[in-house]
């Protein structure tokens, strides 16, 4: 069974960066441009859908399990 | 004034030309503003031969610390320049970055995971100190003449220059000059007489710089916090200077009031909310700032050429103000100096338009993305930056993404159309328009780095286990390259210690760690720019492709 990957895993398939940093940052800005110009309910909606896409993209639900416990941590009261 | 530091004050000399008449004399080079690039720009030349006039309208050095972080790149190419011990000697040395989010440590970068480097990842040593150095370097040179108090106010470019109205306190006189520097500065005067456009993104924040003299032990490392208790809601950055002088950076955020923030009463309490009640300090030096993130469209206009700030600026995370302008003067010199000895077509100097403006880009981009992160401007950025900070603390992923500056590390220039592409396989990532990695080598019975002696000239590093390997059509064909218009001098890179053959010089690769960084084999050939950029290379030797190779990278392809 695969395991949530929390290592650095942002790339191109078969590309090396010559900054180890780069693919995260470019991952980064593709994110907060996406929001550009939403208010913040806007922004909430999307970051929403953008869950629920990358959810069903990841499928497996042990997978998901785990990110979800790893979200959740430190946050509110413990579950 | 300073407790830690005095001015020098430069003498300005009577202009000649005010008491002759005529249309004022012509040079073959003038550089305008002798901050850091334009010293650097004006030593250049000079060391090669170049006469070179610089002006300057003040008679002093940087007023407050400044630029403040000098990278590995730019010390290696003050080391070209005869300045890099005395800047590494006063500076202070540092790799390690820490970043904190509110008490927390969330993430830890080293600039210098490999030994055996001559130079660091970076040295902190105020602005001042360094252009200091470099005028006392320019004084050394007989070719370069410094006016301190010539303040130009009319730039007429020409087809082959630009004429320029320059003033001084006993009247206004006319020069010309066949190639002009702009070194003048972010707000370029020049660019402005000009009418020449810089445009990119103002950001909406102020900063506070804070520079404390203080007895601290903390470590030479650069430490910056994002929410810290001790300045919620905002950032601080905290460096350590020569003369145990610290830099304290507080984020203020736009509506601060630039005139009451520096005030030494709203100055002190942020300071001391932050280093405790007990820690003795003084207050060196105080200033707001903002910042921009922009660049000229091209960095060449005829003969009028711009160099560091007036060309381009970046927000100061990262550290990529200075260091990229030492390396834009590295870039443009040796170019200049073909053209003007009718060596290269003016063509190549779009080349130094070209490479500056990719790497400034580059710049523009990861010192933006900086910004961002550090100062998000609407409620999902700051959620997402928070987002970044709490999963920092157990995820690696998280630490990759946090974002408090990407340091100032050379471009590589990879998309030139001067270099050669590989028609070879090599692993690794001295690619043609990489700077090249340094190593330790040994000269003629001296240790020393492979960037000592490579530079200002265009050269060929000849991979062998021993320097009798060469055989003598090999070194016959070596002898004609040098001999060439655009010579190219030969050094035989080898393991193994032996004599060198008549007109070659040998570097002993002591420890392989050349032969390494440059996946080199015995065979392999590195030719190498005068900025020691890798321009071509080969797994064996072929002198008409050397030659090739070097007309590409003068444009005489």
């Amino acid at each position: 069974m695969d395991h949530l990957i929390t290592q650095p895993n942002f790339g191109r398939p078969g590309q090396t960066p010559l900054r180890a940093f780069t693919p995260g940052d470019d991952f980064y800005e593709m994110l907060i441009e996406t929001h550009r110009g939403l208010g913040d309910d806007d922004s909430r909606l999307l970051n929403a859908r953008l869950v629920l896409l990358l959810a069903n993209h990841i499928g497996d639900l042990e997978v998901l399990r785990e990110a979800l416990r790893a979200a959740r941590a430190g946050i509110g009261s413990p579950t | 004034m300073l407790s830690t530091y005095t001015y020098p004050k430069f003498a300005y000399r009577r202009p000649a030309e005010l008491d002759r008449a005529g249309k004022g004399d012509r040079h073959p080079v003038v550089v305008v503003g002798a901050g850091p690039i334009g010293l650097a720009a004006a030593i250049d030349l000079a060391m090669q031969g170049q006469r070179v006039l610089l002006l300057d309208d003040d008679d002093t050095v940087s007023v407050g610390s400044r630029g403040l972080c000098y990278a590995k790149r730019a010390l290696e190419i003050l080391d070209r320049l005869g300045c890099g011990d005395a800047v590494v000697d006063k500076g202070v040395t540092w790799n390690v970055g820490r970043t904190f989010f509110g008490r927390d440590e969330v993430f830890r970068f080293n600039l210098q995971p490999e030994a055996e480097h001559h130079r660091p990842g970076m040295v902190n040593l105020q602005q001042y100190y360094l252009e200091e150095f470099l005028v006392r370097r320019a004084e050394q040179l007989p070719n370069l003449e410094l006016r301190w108090k010539h303040k130009v106010t009319g730039v007429t470019p020409q087809g082959d220059g630009a004429r320029l109205q320059v003033e001084t306190a006993d009247g206004t006189y006319a020069l010309e000059a066949d190639w002009l520097i702009v070194a003048d500065g972010a707000r370029s005067p020049i660019r402005r007489m000009l009418g020449l456009d810089i445009e990119g993104k103002v950001f909406q924040d102020r900063f506070l710089i804070a520079d404390v003299v203080m007895k601290a032990d903390f470590p030479a490392e650069r430490w910056f916090w994002f929410d810290p208790p001790f300045h919620p809601g905002q950032s601080v950055l905290l460096h350590r200077e020569a003369d145990n002088v610290w830099r304290i950076d507080f984020q203020l955020g736009w509506d601060a009031d630039p005139e009451e923030e520096k005030k030494p009463e709203r100055v002190i309490p942020r300071i001391r909310a932050m280093l405790g009640p007990d820690r003795e300090f003084d207050l060196e030096w105080v200033s707001v700032y903002t910042f921009q993130c922009r660049r000229m469209q091209r960095f060449r206009h005829g003969r009028v050429l711009f160099v560091g700030d007036a060309a381009h600026q970046v927000s100061p995370f990262g550290a990529r103000g200075a260091n990229s302008g030492i390396q834009d003067t590295d870039n443009l010199v040796w170019k200049l100096l073909l053209v003007m000895r009718g060596l290269a077509p003016e063509a190549l100097l779009d080349s130094y338009s070209d490479e500056r403006v990719a790497a400034a880009d580059e710049n523009l981009m990861n010192s933006t993305r900086s910004t961002d992160f550090i100062t998000p401007k609407s409620q999902v950025s700051r959620d997402f930056r928070n987002a970044v900070l709490t999963l920092a603390r157990e995820h690696g992923f998280a630490r990759g993404l946090v974002n408090s500056g990407r340091l100032s590390v050379p471009s590589h220039l990879s998309e030139s159309a001067l270099n050669t592409p590989d028609g070879d396989v090599f692993a690794g990532t001295m690619a043609p328009g990489a700077p090249l990695a340094d190593a330790p080598v040994r000269a003629e019975g001296n240790e020393g780095w492979l960037l000592q002696h490579t530079g200002d000239a265009f050269m060929l590093l000849l991979f062998a286990q021993k320097p009798a390997d060469v055989d003598a059509a090999a070194l016959a064909a070596l002898r004609a390259l040098a001999d060439a218009p655009i010579p190219v001098q030969t050094k035989l890179v080898v393991r193994e210690d032996a004599p060198a053959p008549a007109g070659c010089r040998v570097l002993i690769d002591t420890k392989g760690l050349a032969a390494e960084r440059l996946d080199a084999r015995p065979g392999t050939a590195y030719l190498l720019r005068p900025d020691q950029h890798v321009t071509a290379r080969w797994r064996r030797l072929d002198v008409a492709a050397v030659r090739a190779a070097i007309a590409r990278a003068t444009c005489n392809a």
